[in-house]
């Protein structure tokens, strides 16, 4: 099991950076569709 | 067939696959006879290098029909395929270290695929400057754009790097018969689990950026309606 460490290491990195990376991506994307409801409902409430 | 449909399935084929290569690659690959289990970081290293390709192949695609067309979509395909691209060019470096340390016995070395996938990393970070650097919005785009198509001289470069000129890269082992059936079976899975991941997080940032846009569209007619109001 030579050379275990960074064969574990490589792994961790990768999969760490991709979940990351998608956890912020759809954490991103719901805050933005907050956003544009919140819009939308301000646009309502003017027109009525 | 809705967007949101579509990148259900993508998830579900993602995960599936990601499952299965990672089965192939700790439990059904055997281990490789003169590298030993730190070879396995091959099956993780070509995908995501495959995928800093890939994306910069959509940033040149979007860029040329943004250029030509002038029309906004063009250019969030490219800049959301720069923005995946920068990250697997990333960690294309990272774990090319990962695999020379007990491979070859350096961190790193001035190998020409390893020195143009540098010079890639090097050119997302250009296409993202000349975007920040630009007055309007337009203009960044434009001059991104311009980037984005200089800069994919490099891709062939990297690709064919190993054959141009003599390194100590295995790459072109992949293609010339040198992987047993099983071992090329499971890179075959990897490649395709990394390819579905990549499409997945290609329209989910479009799909944010497409969320952006209309922010901007409904804050613009919100404050025309407060000017409204106030008169």
């Amino acid at each position: 099991m030579e050379n275990a460490g960074y064969l574990l290491a490589a792994f961790t990195l990768v999969w760490a950076l991709v979940f990351g990376y998608v956890i912020v991506l759809f954490a991103r994307e719901r805050g933005l569709r907050k956003e544009i409801e919140s819009l939308k409902e301000t646009l309502k409430e003017r027109q009525g | 067939m809705g967007k949101s449909y579509l990148r259900n399935i993508l998830s579900a084929v993602s995960f599936l696959l990601m499952a299965a290569s990672l089965y192939m690659v700790f439990v059904y690959v055997p281990t490789e006879a003169t590298m030993g289990i730190v070879q396995r970081i091959f099956y993780l290293m070509v995908p995501v290098a495959w995928l800093s390709l890939l994306s910069f192949l959509i940033v040149f695609i979007g860029s040329i029909l943004y250029l030509r067309k002038k029309q906004s979509r063009w250019d969030v395909l490219a800049r959301s395929s720069a923005e995946i691209g920068i990250i697997f060019t990333t960690l294309t470096l990272i774990t090319g270290s990962l695999w020379a340390r007990p491979v070859w016995g350096v961190w790193w070395t001035w190998e020409p695929r390893l020195t143009a996938t540098l010079v890639l990393w090097f050119i997302y970070l250009a296409y993202f400057l000349a975007r920040s650097l630009a007055a309007e919005e337009h203009r960044g785009a434009t001059f991104a754009a311009v980037v984005g198509i200089l800069g994919f001289v490099d891709v062939p470069i990297i690709g064919l790097a190993t054959t141009l000129w003599r390194g100590i890269h295995p790459g072109a082992l992949i293609f010339q018969g040198g992987l047993a059936p099983s071992m090329l079976l499971t890179l075959m899975v990897s490649l395709a689990a990394f390819t579905a991941l990549y499409s997945l997080l290609l329209l989910q940032r479009i799909s944010m950026k497409n969320d952006e846009i209309e922010i901007k569209r409904l804050l613009g007619l919100t404050a025309e309606r407060h000017n409204t109001g106030d008169r």
